[in-house]
């Protein structure tokens, strides 16, 4: 190989080349980081939430007339709902899993307000919110009919049993998180209540919060003016329901307004749209990354093919194959960008050190570096080649001509 | 001469179209791209109130747990206040102007049998907010204190609201009703929408104004509907509205106006003063921590400043950086193919310093190119960002005179940069060198 001229050549030139390499470093050092922040984003949006999502939909009731009675019209429209054909479940509670809104409560192993608690979503539902939920009950029962209770709005006391998630069960009993159910913990610093039930996964209201898969159920119906009903659908049925379910509750009582009825899709796309919109801008951001370092390889390969026709043309009289011409120039580039990804592995290292520090980013993952290193050689090969094929088709006759 | 260096730059652009056309694109994407995130980040470090940002101070009590931190691990105070201690601050009324607040969720029931109620958002304040605020009245004014301690049901609407609800008219001594009450309108408020909504950065610090502002103390004592955050550290001893009042639960937003550094020095003890003072009644069991920050350092501190927008700026940052090297590869190869050029000029008596101007002036020419054709693309990108955020970012994509003469000054100022090596280049050719080869 010709690695000893095709160096020197270089040499003489030292800033195109410099140039290329830098780009090529640091368009490398961008992917990366930008990919790592991508794995990051979609990890966090592809966290599996237990429910039937496809088929649920959430609507909120306002009450606002003097005579309004939250007791009769919660019962009054479980009933509605609950007879219409194609509803699997319907119930209702505080707000929505993902929605954003919801009440945060402590769970302590012991009384006193000394204790810090663990952290936890909290939901007040009925007798059907695990049918209605989708989700599964891995130990323990259901509440019954009896189990719950009407809730005052600023009560303080809280009913004697709840069910959590596995994930609350392993943060509040590490060694054995079965061993959760029947146990007694304590809300509110000082109320007993009793693990009946552990359901193996689900999701609460901040997907941005630590204890997002930390969740108990509290069998409470609210006699609040505002509250959200939860209905989960026969397969394919949901968009057909959800203009009927608001049309009957409008009608059923002119005492409140029914809003913001959505769909889980639509929960969780407005629970994620900054994250996907970052991975949509991060995407485009590569795409655009690589095409302007491309072409600017591309345009100083034509300009250096160019200034040289002339002594390609020797070489070529003098012997040189087109593949050797050919050789010449990827073997440049390859040179070029190798010395490229080597500093750009230093500075994507760099980058992400910093962005450690600054923000509240992770670490990326060591594949990376070399699958991102290969990917640019090849960029640079293929950008390169072009120019390098136009090259190699210069007749030798060009160098018995003058310019 | 300059305009003979422009018709010359123009030239050379059109000689090389393809490599020219490869600079100017590779600008305006890197121009584009960076615009469009900053203009973004500009908008969210904006100051939503400059005349006044210095005088205008959030408190903060810190009485908050003494066992555990926050949710974030810090001993910070909390963000908002307890129903106690912001009516104890307001009574003691020892700023020049002071405001508590929060915000409430209402049902809205028009006149007219057709129209239909609809839910609206509403912030319970004072009288002060206001004249504290700099707020712009299109009809009538705010209430006065009288109606704040009275407890009279006065309302003033939003514009969008005052529009939706009569048809834009002036509403003033009309009435509306609101959970089933009747408020009378004082006021109608002008177009406001601070981005950020400095005066309630808990529940969103991008979010919309509330429709509508009733008296606090009204929202207090027909229990209207709250919405926004509520935070408790202790559990609340008994049940009911009193209960919750006297709790050590945080939803308020409690704002001073102090016009000078001795008046926050002031105001500074008598905010010690009162937690040492509540101290003595058993609550307030942490270290004393009261916090005053003016509207810039309480931005600052909340971070309102998304992450992400701040991520998106550094990688836009570098992307620009690319481009430039991009540039700089691609000018330094067009001006030594001009060598012959360059080295006749030389001979025929140009100095190596009109040569560098000559040059320069054609950097910056593609350099206006890549900013105008960036700004197109920076348009585009935060269409691009609406489109993806959604309502969130309505207040944050649009481009202001400052943004698009710092994209204009921008793209001439890189070109410039990355001409200057090359330029340099170019100038420092022998011209005996080149002219033998003809």
């Amino acid at each position: 190989m010709e690695f000893g001229p095709i160096w020197r050549a270089m040499t003489r030139n030292k800033i195109g080349a410099i140039l290329i390499a830098l780009q090529i470093a640091v368009t490398m050092a961008i992917m990366v980081n930008a990919i790592s922040i991508m794995q990051e984003k979609s990890r966090m949006m592809n966290r599996v939430s237990g429910l039937d999502e496809h088929n649920m939909f959430t609507i909120q009731t306002v009450g606002f007339a003097d005579d309004f009675n939250e007791r009769v019209t919660t019962e009054e429209d479980m009933a509605a709902l609950r007879a219409i054909p194609g509803v699997v479940g319907a119930f209702q509670t505080n707000s929505m899993p993902l929605s954003g809104s919801g009440w945060g409560m402590g769970l302590q192993l012991e009384p006193g307000e000394e204790i810090d608690g663990t952290g936890v979503g909290m939901y007040f539902v009925d007798e059907h919110a695990l049918s209605t939920y989708g989700v599964n009950l891995i130990a323990g029962e259901n509440f019954s009919t009896t189990d719950v209770v009407w809730r005052e709005p600023a009560t303080t006391s809280w009913p004697g049993k709840t069910i959590i998630t596995l994930a609350m069960a392993e943060a509040l009993f590490p060694d054995d998180a079965m061993s959760a159910l029947g146990k007694t913990v304590y809300i509110d610093d000082t109320q007993p209540m009793t693990v009946t039930g552990i359901i193996e996964k689900m999701q609460g209201s901040w997907p941005s919060w630590d204890g997002f898969e930390r969740v108990m159920l509290v069998p409470s119906r609210l006699l609040w003016k505002d509250s959200d009903y939860i209905i989960r659908t026969e397969p394919g049925m949901r968009d057909e329901l959800m203009p009927q379910v608001e049309e009957l509750l409008a009608e059923r009582n002119k005492g409140r307004i029914v809003r913001r009825m959505r769909s889980m899709d639509e929960i969780r796309e407005r629970a994620y749209r900054s994250e996907s919109a970052m991975i949509k801008i991060l995407t485009f951001t590569i795409v655009l990354l690589i095409a302007v370092t491309s072409l600017g390889i591309v345009g100083l390969a034509s300009f250096s093919v160019n200034r040289r026709t002339k002594q390609i043309g020797t070489r070529r009289a003098l012997g040189a194959t087109r593949v050797a011409i050919l050789r010449y120039f990827m073997t440049e580039n390859f040179i070029i960008s190798l010395l490229g990804v080597i500093l750009g592995a230093a500075l994507t290292i760099g980058l992400n050190i910093l962005m450690i520090e600054t923000f509240s980013l992770t670490r990326i993952a060591w594949y990376l570096v070399p699958v991102a290193m290969l990917i640019m050689l090849g960029i640079g090969q293929a950008a390169v080649f072009g120019p390098a094929r136009r090259a190699s088709s210069v007749p030798p006759a060009v160098a018995t001509r003058t310019v | 001469m300059f305009s003979y260096y422009l018709k010359l730059g123009l030239l050379s652009i059109r000689r090389n179209p393809l490599m020219s056309a490869l600079m100017i694109a590779a600008i305006a994407v890197g121009i584009g791209a960076c615009m469009s995130i900053l203009t973004v980040n500009y908008a969210m470090s904006g100051n939503p109130i400059p005349q006044k940002s210095e005088q205008l101070f959030y408190v903060q009590l810190d009485s908050w747990d003494p066992n555990s931190p926050n949710d974030d691990g810090s001993f910070d105070p909390p963000d908002q206040m307890t129903y106690t201690d912001a009516t104890a601050l307001m009574k003691a009324d020892k700023a020049y102007r002071q405001i508590a607040s929060f915000k409430g969720s209402l049902v809205l029931e028009p006149q007219g049998d057709d129209e239909r109620p609809f839910s609206v958002l509403s912030r319970n304040t004072w009288a002060d907010f206001f004249p504290m605020f700099d707020l712009q009245f299109l009809h009538g004014s705010g209430w006065d204190d009288a109606a704040d301690y009275n407890i009279e049901r006065v309302v003033v609407l939003s514009k969008e609201t005052n529009e939706r609800v009569f048809g834009g008219e002036n509403s003033v001594g009309r009435s509306v009703r609101l959970v089933g009450m009747d408020f009378q309108v004082v006021g109608v408020l002008d177009e406001f929408h601070p981005a950020p909504k400095f005066y309630d950065v808990t529940n969103g610090a991008f979010n919309d104004p509330e429709d509508l502002y009733i008296p606090f103390n009204v929202g207090i004592e027909y229990e209207m509907p709250r919405a926004g955050n509520t935070n408790c550290w202790k559990s609340i001893d008994g049940d009911g509205f009193e209960a919750f009042l006297r709790s050590e639960c945080a939803f308020i937003q409690f704002w001073a106006e102090l016009i000078d550094e001795t008046e926050k020095q002031e105001y500074m003890d008598f905010l010690n003063a009162y937690a040492e003072q509540q101290k003595l009644l058993g609550r307030f069991p942490r270290p004393l921590n009261n916090r005053l920050n003016n509207v810039m350092e309480w931005m600052e501190e909340e971070e309102v400043v998304d992450e992400d927008a701040r991520v998106m700026l550094g990688l836009s940052l570098l992307f620009l950086l690319v481009c430039l090297l991009n540039t700089i590869g691609l000018l330094l190869a067009k001006f030594l193919g001009k060598s012959q050029d360059i080295s006749l000029r030389r001979a025929l008596g140009a100095s190596r310093a009109t040569l560098f101007v000559q040059h320069l002036i054609e950097s910056g020419l593609i350099g206006l190119g890549g900013g105008i054709l960036g700004l197109g693309l920076a348009w585009l990108g935060l269409r691009g960002i609406e489109v993806l955020f959604g309502e969130y970012v309505e207040n944050l994509v649009g481009m202001d005179w400052v943004m698009v003469l710092t994209a204009i000054g921008l793209a001439i100022l890189s070109a410039l940069l990355a001409g200057l090596y090359p330029t340099w280049r170019a100038c420092n050719i022998t011209p005996a060198e080149q002219l033998k080869i003809q």
